[in-house]
């Protein structure tokens, strides 16, 4: 039987049942069980459809009629970076090579009284019980047939665990990098976060792909925020023409946290990206800024959830999008406020400059408010450049496309000055002066 | 300088400018005077090359060349600035930086090297003290939140960093203060020269106390219909406009 005759459903159904035919004890254990239990639900599931209202704009049919070896070894040296041009800085710096952890090209700077930085799967084999308390805790695996299969396939990815009262000075990096030099590649990273009471710490996701056969990254990020405790988290995107991104993070913020959440999408065909928050605590504070600048065929599609359960707290959400030649792209934001959720103070932008006739923005803001002392507002807007802006700078001898970078630039910069990790901050201005210089 | 030869203009098919005549030499200083909706900001915003106003007949030449051919920011690479009657908020540009891309553009333009960054912050620091513009405001996004009077400055401001050939000032004057106003007059009078030459836009003879012209033009319904000297803006101030309505629609009848 040659691969292509199978789907890639069934194939990676096939797959869970040999590893697990494989397996001796550990099949009992609760972290399988959930597992388990999962890749059940993934196969109810299957791959969503545009049927699915959840999926209307972002069919998933390309992505899911190709095969993908997501049992690669470690493939990358330090020189086959160096084209990557990662940007420098004293920070942890973690990086994940299809998905599997590389200890060699890995850094931590700090100690493990401040934070414990630790594979998933060192983890799990050190302290189980304290990862599997917070595995597969947070996230829905019934509803949505990536999460249900980044569970399934849970093995690597990162375990972040930072003890009460703890500010962590240097921020962490995570960097997956996806080689497919030869073959396509798939690879289900499973990012546990776990910040204890009054605990601070930044932390960054970074994609990026080596070669151009097709990458497929699932990846699925769980953020415990806990009390008074302050997280920032940052998720940039710069992958191949060829690289397929879906991707979860589900937080949950209880009593006067902060979390900052910065998602940035520079390069890829096809992404995907959830971020929902529930807001399980009162007097709490969650800011979601995102920015996506697809262009050719690109497709970039942003689903967020403010899940308002406790009064007093408020989310903050500013999307803003560019989009060029035939690219399109999705917003959809829901905010959530629960009954008990008085005071809930709720605001979401969505602003988009669309710059050519054949590009298309699909936003959609869904707010569903069942308490009645709420502040909650949204606005999404879809246009062209501001000609009054542009002539005003042309009358000074501004030419018209660096006039439009300006604004362009201008645009971006209020996500992008909102990234608190400076050599991201400045890599991702780079990236986005290169590619407003390229016409 | 310019000279501007039966020009037309119109935008969404309405006729604005119907037929104007202007000639301007270098070192003059022109005043154009005139009601509301005369068409002084078409004209303009028509010199300085904006697009949404269609060009219907005659001609204008720039230092010898046809200016109509130009796109705005060739214009103002040439030579031409148009301080703007409502200068345009820019949010997340600085105005040092909006002022150094235009800078280096325009030297790009006329085949010269760019700043380097110290030259530029030099001279900048020195334009504003000209016009009394606190350098807090260089650092903020362009005119964002600025009261209407420091836009007014602003423009003047960048008038004084890019040294223009032809500065046209639309109703610069309005809104302001007469401290602000004097400071708005030394910064174009400290331009002025023999190869300089200036537009002034006004409704008030007051601002011609400080910038005194060389011609007094007055614009009524898309056309130049009476031009003298300063002495003109005089009597504009006294007897308003009613009587050179009047004598326009005298004419129309014969
Ligand atoms: N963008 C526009 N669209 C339609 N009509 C315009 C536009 N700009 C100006 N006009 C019209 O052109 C006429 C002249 O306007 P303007 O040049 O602003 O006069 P002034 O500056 O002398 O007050 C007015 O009748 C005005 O309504
Ligand atoms: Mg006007």
């Amino acid at each position: 039987m040659s691969t292509e005759t199978i789907d890639l459903r069934t194939k990676l159904i096939t797959d869970f049942h040999a590893r697990e035919s494989v397996m001796n004890g550990e099949a009992k254990s609760a972290f399988h069980q959930k597992k388990r239990a999962a890749i059940v639900q993934f196969e109810e599931l299957g791959f969503p459809t545009p049927q699915n209202e959840e999926w209307k704009y972002s069919n998933v049919r390309d992505l899911v009629s190709a095969s993908y070896n997501f049992n690669t070894s470690d493939t990358l040296s330090a020189e086959d970076l160096i084209d990557l041009k990662m940007p420098e800085q004293a920070a942890n710096i973690l990086y994940f090579v299809n998905g599997h952890y590389n200890p060699a090209l890995s850094t931590v700077v700090s100690s493990t009284e401040q934070i414990i930085i630790d594979s998933l799967q060192n983890a799990y084999k050190n302290n189980p019980d304290l990862v599997n308390s917070y595995f597969d805790e947070l996230v829905k695996n019934d509803t949505d047939a990536f999460t249900s299969l980044n569970t399934a396939f849970a093995h690597d990815g990162v375990f972040i665990y930072v003890p009460n009262n703890q500010t962590v000075e240097h921020p962490v990096i995570l960097r997956f990098v996806s080689d497919a030099r030869v073959e396509n590649v798939g690879s289900q990273p499973r990012n546990i976060i776990a910040v204890g009471k009054n605990a601070h710490v930044k932390i960054a996701e970074a994609f990026r792909t080596i070669g151009d056969e097709r990458s497929f990254t699932n990846v699925v990020t769980e953020i415990n925020v806990g009390e008074e405790a302050g997280v920032e988290y940052y998720k940039v995107q710069n992958e191949s023409e060829n690289a397929y991104h879906i991707g979860t993070t589900q937080v949950r913020m209880l009593n006067k946290s902060h979390f900052y959440a910065a998602t940035v999408t520079l390069n890829g065909k096809f992404t995907r990206n959830n971020l929902n928050i529930v807001i399980d605590g009162e007097h709490c504070e969650a800011y979601m800024y995102g920015l996506y600048f697809p262009d050719g065929a690109q497709h970039v599609d942003n689903h967020t959830v403010a899940d308002h359960r406790k009064p007093n707290s408020e989310s903050n959400e500013l999307y803003k999008g560019i989009l060029r030649d035939r690219s399109k792209g999705v917003f959809n934001g829901k905010i959530f406020v629960r009954p008990d959720a008085q005071k809930t103070n709720a605001f979401q932008s969505c602003k988009n400059i669309v710059l050519s006739t054949d590009a298309t923005m699909y936003t959609k803001p869904q707010l569903e408010i069942f308490a009645d002392d709420v502040k909650c507002s949204h606005g999404t807007t879809t246009g062209q450049i501001d000609e009054e802006a542009l002539f005003y700078m042309r009358s000074r001898g501004i030419s018209k496309s660096e006039a439009m970078s300006l604004l362009m630039f201008a645009f971006c910069a209020d996500v992008v000055s909102q990234i608190k990790i400076d050599s991201i901050r400045e890599y991702l201005e780079n990236v986005i002066a290169e590619k407003l210089s390229r016409k | 300088m310019l000279s501007i030869n039966g020009l037309r203009a119109s935008i969404d098919g309405k006729e604005i400018l119907k037929g104007i005549n202007l000639e301007i030499k270098p070192g003059e200083v022109h005043a154009i005077m005139g009601p509301n909706g005369s068409g002084k900001s078409t004209l303009a915003s028509v010199l300085a090359g904006r697009e949404e106003y269609e060009v219907t007949g005659g001609s204008v030449t720039f230092g010898g060349k046809d200016l109509l051919e130009l796109a705005a920011e060739e214009r103002a690479a040439e030579g031409i600035f148009l301080a703007f009657q409502y200068p345009v908020e820019i949010p997340g540009v600085t105005t040092i930086n909006f002022l150094k891309t235009a800078v280096n553009e325009i030297r790009k333009y006329n085949g010269e090297e760019p700043l380097d960054a110290a030259r530029f912050l030099k001279m900048v620091r020195e334009k504003a003290k000209l016009v009394s513009m606190n350098d807090s405001l260089l650092k903020r996004a362009l005119n964002e939140g600025f009261s209407g009077g420091e836009k007014k400055r602003n423009e003047i401001f960048q008038m004084a960093v890019l040294e223009p050939k032809l500065a046209i000032l639309d109703e610069t004057d309005s809104g302001l203060d007469i401290d602000a106003l004097r400071i708005v007059a030394e910064g174009v009078n400290s331009l002025r020269s023999p190869e300089r030459s200036a537009i002034v836009v006004t409704h008030y003879q007051r601002l011609l106390d400080y910038i005194v012209p060389d011609f007094v033009h007055v614009l009524y319904k898309g056309r130049i219909v009476k031009s003298g000297g300063k002495e003109l803006a005089f009597e504009l101030e006294e007897k308003g406009y009613d009587w050179i309505k009047a004598e326009v629609e005298a004419q129309e009848v014969n």
